[in-house]
C-alpha cells in the first residue's frame, strides 16, 4: 500500500513537472540552497583545513610566543621531555637595494624550521613550489615573489638588511604558518636566525615577536604545556592549534555569520516565492483532489501524495541546490580565498545536511501549509466549483515556517544577541520596505485619478491599474526586489561614495609615511636629515647656511657626512657641527619625533586589571595588549582636551626647562570610554618592570585621519624620559619624493617607514574584496526576487490568460496588449528601484552624517542605476514571464471560462 | 455478466434509499427555513440495471446522485450499498467504497488537464493500487475507440474524445455501479448520441448498475427504470 502510494506520488509528480507546475517552486528551493550552500561550503572547507591542518599552520604542536626574548629554560624543560624545538623571530624592517627599500616582514628561523608542515620554495619567478630541503644558507635570504616587483629584484640579487647584505636565493611559495596574503601588510622575507644579529635590527623600541616551536609526542606536549603555564609572563603565551591562524579563525567567524546571513535573506525571499508558488500549485489541484476523491482516494492518501512529493521536490531540489552551492563557493573562493591562504580540505558533509535542512525548512514551512488544505477539498467540487476553495492567506498558516525561519538566523547568526538583532533589523526592514511599497502604489493609484488622467488610454494607464489592483502582490514584488537592489546598491554606489568622500575629506596634506624605530642616538641625525631634506624643496633660501657648497647639498655629500659620523658612533652624529642654530627650523612638514615607551596597564585605581573580565571585544584587546605611551608638553594641534586640562608650565615648579610636571595622565577619549576610565582615576602602567602610576588629568580627542604620530595615553616631560624609548614621526611625502625614503634607509638601516597610502590601499583592495563576496552572495537575492516575480505572475497566469483573451476578443491587439504588459512591468521595476534608491540613500545618508561624520552627496548614478536597473530588468523578466498569457488562441481560452 | 443477471432478483438490492433527505440553509436573508434540497426519498436499485433520475433543473438530480456516491452528506435518511450504510463510514471509508465499487462520468468530463489520455484512465487504478495498470488502461481506451490518442492530452481532443476517456476512466477499475451526471449535457447531438451507446454497450458487456442523470428524455427511454424528480421528491418511478 506504501509503495503504490510512493508510487503514484512520483507519477504524479513526473506528470506535474512535465505540465511545467512546479518549476518555480522548484528553482525557489535551488536559489535557496544554493545560496546557503555556497557560503557554508566555504566556510566549511576553511573551517576544515583550520582543523585538519593546524599543527600545519602553527608549523608546530605548540608555540610559546613572548614580545621578549624567552627564557633559556624552555629550550631545557623541552629538550629534558625530548620534544623538537625551534625558534623564529619576526618583525617588520625596511629592505635595501640599490637605489630603492621596501617594507618587509622579516622573519628569522632556526634549524628544524618547520616542525610541522612543509616550506615550499621555488629557484625560479612562478615557478612551481618544492619542499625546502633546510632553512635559508646563512647569507641568503628567501623571498616572497611579490618582491619581484616592488624592488625589480629577482634570484641572485643582492638586498641589504639592517647593516647586513645577503643574497635572494628562492621565493617562498607556501609558508604553512604564514597569514593570508591580504593580511600581510609586506612581503616576507626568511632568513637564517644566525644571520639576525648582524644586521643589527633588534634594537630598542622595535616591536618583536619571539617564538618557540614545540613539536612532539602529545603526552610530552601536555607535560610541556602544563609546565609553561605557570611560568608565564605578562607579554607572553601559549599559542595551540587553536590559536592557529586566529586572523583567519576571526576573518571566518565573522564570514560565517555575515555571509551566512546575507544568504538568508535570499532563503526569505526564496520562501514567499515558494509560499506564493506552492498556493497556486495547489489552487490548481484542487480540482485534480476533487476528482481523485471521487475515484476513491482516502484524505490520508491525498495528504500522504502530497507530502512525498513535497518531500521529494525538496530532496530534489536540495541535491541540485547542493551542486550548484558546491560550484558558486568555487566562485566565492576566487574572489575571497586569498582572505585565508589555506590549502583546502574535501568539504564535510556539514553544507549538504544544512542544504537539506533549509530546503526542507522553506517547503514544509511554506509549501506544505496550502498543499494540507488539499485533503479538505470536497468531492463535491466536480459538481460545483466554487466549493473547497484555499482558505487565504495567513501568517498562522505560516508560523511553523516563520519559526523556522527565525531559528535558521538565530543558528546562522551563532549569537543570540546578534540574532535578534538582525531579525529584528530584517522585520523592520520589511516593515520599512512594505510602507514605502504601499505609499508608492497608493500614490499611483491616485495619479490614476487624476482628471487629466482618467481619460487618456495609454498603455501606461493599463500597467498603473494593473499594478494597483493587486495592491498585495505588488507590494511583495516590489519589496522583494527591493531588497535585492538596494543591498546591491549600497554596496557598489553607496561604498564607494562613502569610500570616496572619506578620502576626500583627509587633509591634502595628511601623514602617508610613518617613521619609527629611530633610536634616541639618532634623533639629532635624523631631524637634520628630515629639516634638510624638507627644506630642500620648500625653503631653499632658508637653507642657504646650511647648503654652504653645492657637493654637500648632494646625496653623496650627505651620505659622506653621515658615513663618517657613524664611523664613531651614531650618537656622536654632530649636526649641530654643520648648522648649529636649527632649534626650530620653519620646515614645510611637521616632523617632529614623538618618543614611545613600551608599557602594559595593568591596574586601575589601583586594582589589577584582569583582561578576562573586561568587557567587550575591543576593550579585551585594548587591556591585554601593550601600548605606546608618549610624552610632550604640548597638546598636538589634531587634539582637543574634552574633560579636566592639558598640564601647563604653571604646574611646574616654576622651572619649565626642567620638565617636572606632576606625574599624570591624558587619555584618549574612545579607549577612555572602552576602559571605563574617568577623570581622576589611577592608571598605573608597567614599563621595562617598574611601575608608573598616576591620575588622568585630561580626555582628548584625538583626530586621527590627519594620520599624524598620536597616542592613546600621553604624559608630561618628566615622568617617563628615564625609560628605554624609540621615536616615531610621520609626515606627507609627495610621489616624487619617495627617493628621499630610500635615502633614509640607507643612512638609517634600522628605521622602518610605514607608507599609510599603501597601507590604504591594502585596506581598499580587502574591503572591494570583501564586498565583492558579499555581493555575489547577494546576486542569490535578485535570482529570490526573480522567483517571486516568477511567483507572482504564476498567481495571476490564469487571470490575465482569460483577461487578454476577453480584450483580444473584442479587439485589442496583442502589440497593444504586450505594451500593457511591458508597462506594468517596467512600472514595477522602476516602484522597486525607486524604493531600493530611496532606502539606499536614506541608509547611506545615516552612515555619512552619523556614523562616519561625513558630508553626504547625492549621487545621481544610484538613481539612475537604481531606477534604470530596475526597468530594464524587471520589466525584460516579466515580459518573459508573461509570453505565455498571448500566445494561447482566445477562442482557445475562452471555451474553458 | 450472465452470472449476474441470473443472480438479479435473488439477491438484496444493490441500492437502497431509505427516507433521503437534504437540506441547506437558505442564502436568502429573510428566510429562517431551511432550503429543501431533496426531501424523503425512498427507492432500490437492483444489481445490474439501468436507472435514469429525470426532472426539471434544480429539481435535485445532482444532489441526489452526489448522495448515492458519498460525495456529500444527507440531512437525514440513508442509502445502502450491498447493504452497508455507507453514511455510517468516514470519509475515508466513503472513499474506498467509491474506490472499489463505483465509477463516475460527469458533464463537463473531469479530465485532469495536466495528464494525457492513458494517465488520466490509470488514475483511478493506481488508487485502488493495480500493480499494473497501464495494460488495463490502454485496453479500454481502445474499446472506447482512443488507443491511437493515448499520448494526448484532454485540451488536444474533441468534447466527444473526452467524454470517451471519461468513460474509459470509470469502466476501467471495473466498477459494480457507474454513476454518470449529464454526460451528454455538453455535446452535440450526434457525439452524444455515439456516446449513449458506448456507455450502454459497456454496460452491457460489464454488467454494471448504471445510474445516470438526465434531462434527456430519449436517453432516460433506453434504461431500465427513470426517476422522476421534482422539487425535491421522487414523483414516479416509471418502467419503460
Amino acid at each position: 500500500m506504501k509503495a503504490r502510494i510512493l508510487g503514484l506520488s512520483f507519477r504524479l509528480l513526473r506528470r506535474d513537472w512535465r505540465a511545467g507546475e512546479l518549476r518555480v517552486l522548484f528553482a525557489a528551493i535551488v536559489i535557496a540552497v544554493t545560496c546557503v550552500t555556497s557560503v557554508v561550503f566555504f566556510t566549511d572547507r576553511i573551517a576544515q583545513a583550520l582543523n585538519f591542518q593546524a599543527s600545519e599552520l602553527l608549523a608546530a604542536d605548540l608555540r610559546i610566543a613572548s614580545n621578549q626574548a624567552l627564557d633559556e629554560k624552555y629550550w631545557q624543560e623541552a629538550d629534558r621531555l625530548q620534544l623538537q624545538t625551534a625558534s623564529t623571530i619576526s618583525f617588520r624592517s625596511m629592505l635595501l637595494t640599490g637605489q630603492r627599500s621596501q617594507l618587509a616582514e622579516i622573519k628569522a628561523v632556526s634549524e628544524l624550521y618547520p616542525l610541522r608542515g612543509q616550506l615550499k620554495i621555488s629557484h625560479q619567478a612562478f615557478g612551481a613550489g618544492v619542499p625546502a630541503p633546510s632553512i635559508p644558507e646563512r647569507g641568503k635570504v628567501w623571498v616572497e615573489q611579490r618582491l619581484m616587483s616592488q624592488l625589480g629584484v629577482g634570484i641572485g640579487d643582492e638586498i641589504s638588511l639592517g647593516v647586513r647584505r645577503f643574497i635572494i636565493d628562492a621565493f617562498i611559495q607556501y609558508e604553512p604558518d604564514r597569514s593570508g596574503d591580504l593580511f600581510s601588510i609586506a612581503p616576507r622575507v626568511l632568513l637564517n636566525l644566525n644571520d639576525l644579529a648582524a644586521t643589527q635590527l633588534i634594537q630598542e623600541g622595535s616591536r618583536i615577536q619571539y617564538r618557540l616551536l614545540v613539536a612532539g609526542h602529545k603526552k610530552a606536549i601536555d607535560r610541556y604545556r602544563n609546565w609553561v603555564e605557570p611560568q608565564l609572563q605578562r607579554g607572553q603565551r601559549i599559542e595551540d592549534i587553536k590559536d592557529a591562524r586566529q586572523e583567519v579563525r576571526i576573518a571566518l567567524e565573522r564570514s560565517q555569520q555575515f555571509l551566512g546571513l546575507a544568504a538568508i535573506v535570499s532563503v526569505i525571499l526564496s520562501c514567499v516565492a515558494i509560499a506564493m508558488s506552492a498556493r497556486r500549485y495547489a489552487e490548481r489541484h484542487l480540482n485534480t483532489c476533487a476528482i481523485m476523491r471521487c475515484v476513491g482516494a482516502k484524505q490520508s492518501q491525498i495528504t500522504r501524495i502530497y507530502l512525498i512529493q513535497i518531500i521529494s521536490l525538496g530532496a530534489l531540489g536540495s541535491v541540485v541546490g547542493c551542486l550548484l552551492g558546491y560550484l558558486a563557493h568555487l566562485g566565492l573562493y576566487k574572489l575571497a580565498g586569498n582572505l585565508f591562504m589555506v590549502q583546502l580540505p574535501p568539504s564535510s558533509y556539514w553544507p549538504v545536511i544544512t542544504g537539506v535542512v533549509v530546503g526542507l525548512v522553506g517547503l514544509l514551512g511554506f509549501a506544505l501549509p496550502p498543499l494540507l488544505q488539499l485533503r479538505n477539498v470536497p468531492t463535491l467540487r466536480v459538481f460545483r466549483r466554487e466549493m473547497g476553495t484555499l482558505k487565504p492567506a495567513s501568517l498562522t498558516s505560516y508560523a511553523m515556517g516563520v519559526f523556522a525561519l527565525a531559528l535558521l538566523v538565530l543558528w546562522q547568526a551563532d549569537d543570540i544577541q546578534l540574532g535578534m538583532t538582525v531579525l529584528g533589523g530584517l522585520l523592520l526592514s520589511c516593515l520599512i520596505l512594505a510602507v514605502v511599497a504601499f505609499l508608492m502604489i497608493k500614490l499611483l493609484k491616485w495619479l490614476l485619478q487624476l482628471p487629466q488622467l482618467q481619460h487618456r488610454r495609454g498603455v501606461w494607464r493599463f500597467g498603473i491599474t494593473n499594478i494597483t489592483r493587486r495592491t498585495a502582490l505588488s507590494v511583495t514584488q516590489v519589496m522583494a526586489f527591493g531588497t535585492g537592489i538596494m543591498v546591491l546598491l549600497l554596496l557598489s554606489v553607496v561604498r564607494g561614495d562613502l569610500l570616496d568622500t572619506w578620502q576626500r575629506s583627509l587633509p591634502k596634506d595628511a601623514s602617508n609615511r610613518f617613521v619609527i624605530n629611530i633610536q634616541p642616538d639618532q634623533l639629532d641625525a635624523v631631524n637634520l636629515f628630515f629639516n634638510k631634506s624638507f627644506d630642500e624643496s620648500f625653503n631653499k633660501s632658508f637653507n642657504a647656511g646650511f647648503d654652504e657648497s653645492p657637493d654637500e647639498n648632494s646625496e653623496a655629500g650627505f651620505d659622506k657626512t653621515l658615513n663618517d659620523s657613524e664611523k664613531n658612533s651614531k650618537g656622536d652624529f654632530a649636526a649641530n657641527d654643520v648648522v648649529p642654530q636649527r632649534s626650530a627650523p620653519p620646515v614645510r612638514q611637521d616632523t617632529r619625533l614623538h618618543p614611545m615607551v613600551r608599557a602594559r596597564l595593568i591596574k586601575i585605581n589601583n586594582k589589577s586589571l584582569m583582561v578576562e573580565r573586561v568587557e567587550g571585544d575591543r576593550a579585551q584587546r585594548l587591556a591585554g595588549r601593550e601600548f605606546n605611551l608618549s610624552w610632550a608638553e604640548v597638546l598636538q594641534a589634531d587634539n582637543k582636551i574634552t574633560e579636566g586640562k592639558w598640564w601647563s608650565v604653571d604646574q611646574t615648579n616654576g622651572h619649565s626647562s626642567q620638565q617636572t610636571f606632576p606625574p599624570q595622565w591624558s587619555v584618549e577619549e574612545g579607549i577612555a570610554k572602552a576602559l571605563d576610565i574617568s577623570l581622576g582615576d589611577t592608571l598605573t602602567y608597567q614599563i621595562a618592570g617598574e611601575e608608573v602610576s598616576a591620575p588622568v588629568t585630561s580626555i582628548r580627542t584625538v583626530q586621527w585621519d590627519t594620520f599624524r604620530a598620536n597616542f592613546f595615553v600621553v604624559a608630561p616631560p618628566g615622568v617617563l624620559d628615564h625609560f628605554p624609548a624609540s621615536y616615531i614621526t610621520s609626515f606627507y611625502l609627495a610621489d616624487e619624493q619617495t627617493a628621499l625614503l630610500d635615502r633614509l634607509i640607507r643612512l638609517f638601516p634600522n628605521l622602518t617607514v610605514i607608507d599609510i597610502s599603501a597601507i590604504m590601499t591594502q585596506v581598499r583592495t580587502i574591503i572591494d574584496r570583501v564586498t565583492l563576496t558579499v555581493e555575489y552572495v547577494f546576486i542569490f537575492t535578485l535570482l529570490a526576487g526573480f522567483a517571486v516575480l516568477y511567483a507572482a505572475i504564476q498567481a495571476t497566469q490564469d487571470a490575465r490568460i482569460r483577461e487578454n483573451a476577453i480584450l483580444r476578443a473584442i479587439g485589442a491587439s496583442r502589440k497593444r496588449l504586450y505594451q500593457g504588459l511591458a508597462a506594468e512591468f517596467v512600472l514595477l521595476g522602476l516602484l522597486s528601484g525607486l524604493v531600493a534608491s530611496v532606502c539606499a540613500a536614506a541608509i547611506g545618508y545615516v552612515l555619512a552624517e552619523q556614523v562616519f561624520s561625513l558630508d553626504y552627496h547625492v549621487n545621481i548614478a544610484l538613481w539612475v542605476i537604481g531606477l534604470l536597473g530596475g526597468a530594464v530588468g524587471i520589466g525584460l523578466a516579466g515580459l518573459l514571464g508573461t509570453r505565455q498569457v498571448l500566445s494561447k488562441p482566445p477562442l482557445q481560452v475562452i471555451k474553458t471560462l | 455478466m450472465s452470472e449476474i443477471n441470473a443472480q438479479s432478483g435473488l439477491e438484496a438490492p444493490l441500492l437502497e434509499v431509505h427516507s433521503l433527505t437534504k437540506q441547506v440553509a437558505d442564502l436568502n436573508l429573510d428566510s429562517n427555513q431551511p432550503l429543501v434540497i431533496l426531501s424523503d426519498i425512498d427507492f432500490a436499485i437492483q444489481l445490474g440495471e439501468t436507472i435514469a433520475i429525470v426532472g426539471p433543473s434544480g429539481s435535485g438530480k445532482s444532489t441526489l446522485l452526489g448522495l448515492l456516491a458519498g460525495l456529500d452528506t444527507p440531512s437525514a435518511g440513508k442509502v445502502l450499498i450491498e447493504g452497508q450504510d455507507i453514511f455510517s463510514l468516514d470519509e475515508d471509508g466513503r472513499a474506498q467504497l467509491r474506490a472499489e465499487k463505483m465509477g463516475f462520468v460527469f458533464q463537463s468530463f473531469q479530465l485532469l488537464p495536466a495528464f494525457t489520455t492513458l494517465e488520466n484512465v490509470m488514475l483511478p487504478l493506481e488508487i485502488i493500487g493495480v500493480a499494473d495498470p497501464e495494460p488495463i488502461a490502454r485496453g479500454v481506451l481502445e474499446r472506447v475507440g482512443l488507443g491511437k490518442r493515448l499520448q494526448h492530452y484532454p485540451q488536444q481532443l474533441s468534447g466527444g474524445e473526452q467524454q470517451r476517456v471519461a468513460i474509459a476512466r470509470a469502466f476501467a477499475p471495473s466498477p459494480h455501479i457507474l454513476l454518470a451526471d449529464e454526460p451528454t449535457g455538453n455535446l452535440d447531438r450526434q457525439t452524444g448520441q455515439q456516446i449513449i451507446e458506448l456507455l450502454f454497450e459497456l454496460n452491457q458487456e460489464k454488467g454494471t448498475t448504471l445510474i445516470l442523470v438526465t434531462h434527456d428524455m430519449a436517453l432516460a427511454q433506453k434504461c431500465n427504470r427513470s426517476l422522476q424528480l421534482d422539487g425535491g421528491q421522487l414523483q414516479t418511478s416509471v418502467n419503460p
